[in-house]
């Protein structure tokens, strides 16, 4: 009976002729693989990588681009990704992607690194390939928590934000407070575009999606170094199901990370 | 005939690395090498387009050359032993993903920020590993102001032959001393290896690149771990290098690398003037190492002195070679001292032939 009323759908679906071109809502890019990402359900992660592979594939840059990926849950970007990567030491990746653009300066190499990765371990190479203005992109997901190891505290965990290391919740007075390397790199004179950005809502990836069309677009004009903070999720540590993550998003972490432009460059701003 | 010049170990190096193609230096300056840096700033990129780039730390420097070898070209770095120790990380890294860079330790006397007199003491880091995993790196000890020069270049090719990392352990005084080297002609930039595995941007026509150490699946990182052993025995097979001095008849035999075997060519100089037939081996590769010629030899003599300036680390890849078929003595200074060829002849006189 079930069958009958699918088939009948499923047919009316094909009748009314829906899957053609100029109702295409959603289409893999073919800069990502056909692997199935490892991400949790619900993970910012799947998001922005889809966003970077259709951005490559919409400028037609697959041949220009160079990914360095991160140690963090996003290690293996490179197996989604179809574009030449190199997977970097835990917090280096900026390093790395300086040793890239400094010997093939005509190419758009960006990195994309979690918060441990470009906050804790990696704070003095981040710092620096900024303030060298570095022509990369350096893409942050911030999630405020280690995801790969498990959920332990984050440069960027909320004051009194509960992880397996801050299990009474992040005491400020004896855990420091969080790092907001965004507004840091911002000052910078070597940064030529820093925003903060948001994936989750439609509305918000869209934005984001904006964010790194630019950001490419001033690497192929060689302005320096450009920085886009994603403020992300992390399901599964969070203990949260994907809806109440996003929802946690947008009460908690967004008001401490105000999202948008904090550094925009002077042609944008007129 | 090349160019003569009269140079210092530092700069003949960095002179050397023009020459050889060098694509791209990042470093740190510490003593006694920073003439690496000031040299190279001075003068590569006007003559070659080379890129030459202070980092902020040589975390930093180890991992940029990682990027610019991944991207195919030809990187290099120097530092001595606290900006060493720094790297291991990043050495490991690069030669789990083999590839092949130049790195060069202008070692001083440790442990800590210890002194910047010339030391042998980062042996053991250099040759054994340093960093974690089952690695190896080619290493190469210059014992002249020559083959400082000389060692840049054989360093750049063995490194791309095999993929693996090579590095040039010498010591401060080596580095600064001044000497007389004829140097090679300029060779094209980059070299002349083909590295379609580089990451250089993923064209239609090719399969995308990755450079990347990570193998999650134990059966696939065994693989990976028995390659590479099979790389490191070919290279021990192929590559080992070493000079002998008057090693025909010698019933004492001398070893030492690098500083230290200058001075023992002196010691066997010495010691021929009084009589006693004693010969001197240098390993000049000491990963791979002459483990034959030790073996070799050591039915045939009735002992080896291994001199270093150090508590006694090439000593052990000695006594391994040997297999107990010789007495071994050891005979080190540490902390910057510099033994003289008096004091190591008469401690040979001392254990071989007054038998103290
Ligand atoms: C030198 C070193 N220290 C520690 C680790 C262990 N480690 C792996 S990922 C990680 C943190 C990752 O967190 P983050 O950068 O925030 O990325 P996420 O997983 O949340 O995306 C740590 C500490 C490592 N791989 N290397
Ligand atoms: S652990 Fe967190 S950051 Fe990692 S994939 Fe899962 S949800 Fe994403």
């Amino acid at each position: 009976m079930d069958e009958t009323i699918v088939k009948t759908e499923e047919q009316e679906f094909l009748e009314e002729e829906i899957c053609v071109a100029e109702n295409l809502v959603y289409r893999r890019p073919k800069t990502l693989t056909d692997l199935d990402l490892h991400y949790c359900p619900g993970c910012g992660h799947g998001v922005v990588h889809r966003l970077l592979m259709e951005v490559i594939e919409e400028m037609d840059i697959q041949d220009k681009v160079i990914g360095v990926a991160p140690v963090g849950c996003a290690v293996f970007a490179y197996n989604y990704m179809n574009i030449d990567m190199q997977e970097a030491a835990h917090g280096r990746a900026t390093a790395v992607a300086t040793g890239i653009v400094r010997v093939l300066p005509d190419k758009l190499v960006f990195t994309y690194q979690g918060d441990g990765d470009l906050a804790a371990i990696g704070t003095a190479e981040t710092l620096h390939t900024c303030n060298r203005g570095e022509n990369i992109l350096i893409v942050f997901i911030n999630n405020a928590v280690y995801g790969m190891t498990s959920g332990q505290m984050a440069p960027t965990t909320l004051p009194g934000m509960v992880t397996t290391t801050s299990p009474f919740g992040r005491d400020v007075n004896k855990m420091g407070y969080p790092l907001k390397m965004t507004d840091l790199v911002a000052q910078l004179p070597g940064t030529y575009y820093v925003t903060r950005q948001a994936v989750n809502n439609a509305g918000n990836v869209r934005k984001t999606k904006k964010a790194i069309q630019k950001a490419f677009q001033y690497l192929q004009q060689k302005k320096g170094t450009c920085f886009i903070e994603v403020v992300s999720n992390c399901p599964s540590n969070w203990k949260m199901t994907p809806v109440e993550s996003n929802k946690f998003v947008e009460e908690k972490l967004i008001p401490f990370y105000p999202l948008g432009d904090l550094k925009s460059p002077k042609e944008e701003t007129k | 005939m090349g160019e003569l010049r009269l140079m210092k170990g530092n700069e003949a190096l960095a002179e050397a690395a023009i020459r050889a193609g060098c694509d791209a230096y990042f470093g740190y300056p510490i003593t006694p090498q920073s003439e690496v840096l000031e040299y190279l700033s001075r003068e590569a990129e006007a003559r070659t387009g080379m890129v030459v780039l202070q980092a902020e730390s040589e975390i930093a420097s180890i991992n940029m050359i990682y990027g610019a070898a991944g991207a195919g070209k030809r990187a290099m770095t120097s530092s001595s032993g606290p900006g060493l120790s720094l790297m291991q990380e990043g050495i490991s890294y690069i030669a789990a993903a083999e590839l092949p860079c130049l790195i060069v330790n202008v070692s001083r006397g440790g442990p800590g920020l210890g002194t910047i007199q010339p030391s042998q003491g980062d042996y053991f880091q250099a040759v054994k590993g340093g960093g974690h995993g089952d690695y190896k790196l080619i290493v190469l000890a210059p014992s002249s102001v020559q083959e400082m020069a000389d060692f840049v270049r054989l360093g750049f090719d063995l490194a791309d032959k095999y993929r693996n990392p090579v590095l040039i352990l010498t010591d401060g005084a080596i580095g600064q001393m001044i000497e007389k080297v004829e140097l090679f002609e300029q060779l094209p930039k980059g070299g002349t290896y083909q590295k379609p595995w580089a990451t250089t941007g993923k064209t239609k026509n090719r399969e995308r690149n990755i450079i990347t150490s990570l193998h999650i699946d134990p059966k696939e990182m065994e693989k990976i771990n028995l390659r590479l052993q099979a790389k490191y025995r070919e290279i021990e097979e192929k590559e080992v290098r070493y000079e002998t001095v008057k090693l025909e008849d010698a019933e004492y035999v001398l070893t030492a690398f690098g500083l230290g075997a200058r001075i023992c060519k002196k010691v066997v100089e010495l010691g021929r003037e009084k009589g006693y037939k004693i010969g001197l081996i240098r390993p000049i590769t000491l990963f791979p190492f002459p483990k034959k010629l030790f073996a070799d030899i050591a039915p045939k003599i009735k002992g080896i002195l291994d001199v270093e300036l150090n508590a006694g680390q090439m000593v052990e890849d000695v006594k391994l070679s040997v297999e107990g078929k010789t007495r071994v003595e050891f005979y080190g200074r540490m902390g910057g001292i510099i033994p003289t060829p008096e004091e190591i002849l008469e401690h040979f006189e001392k254990i071989f032939l007054k038998g103290e």
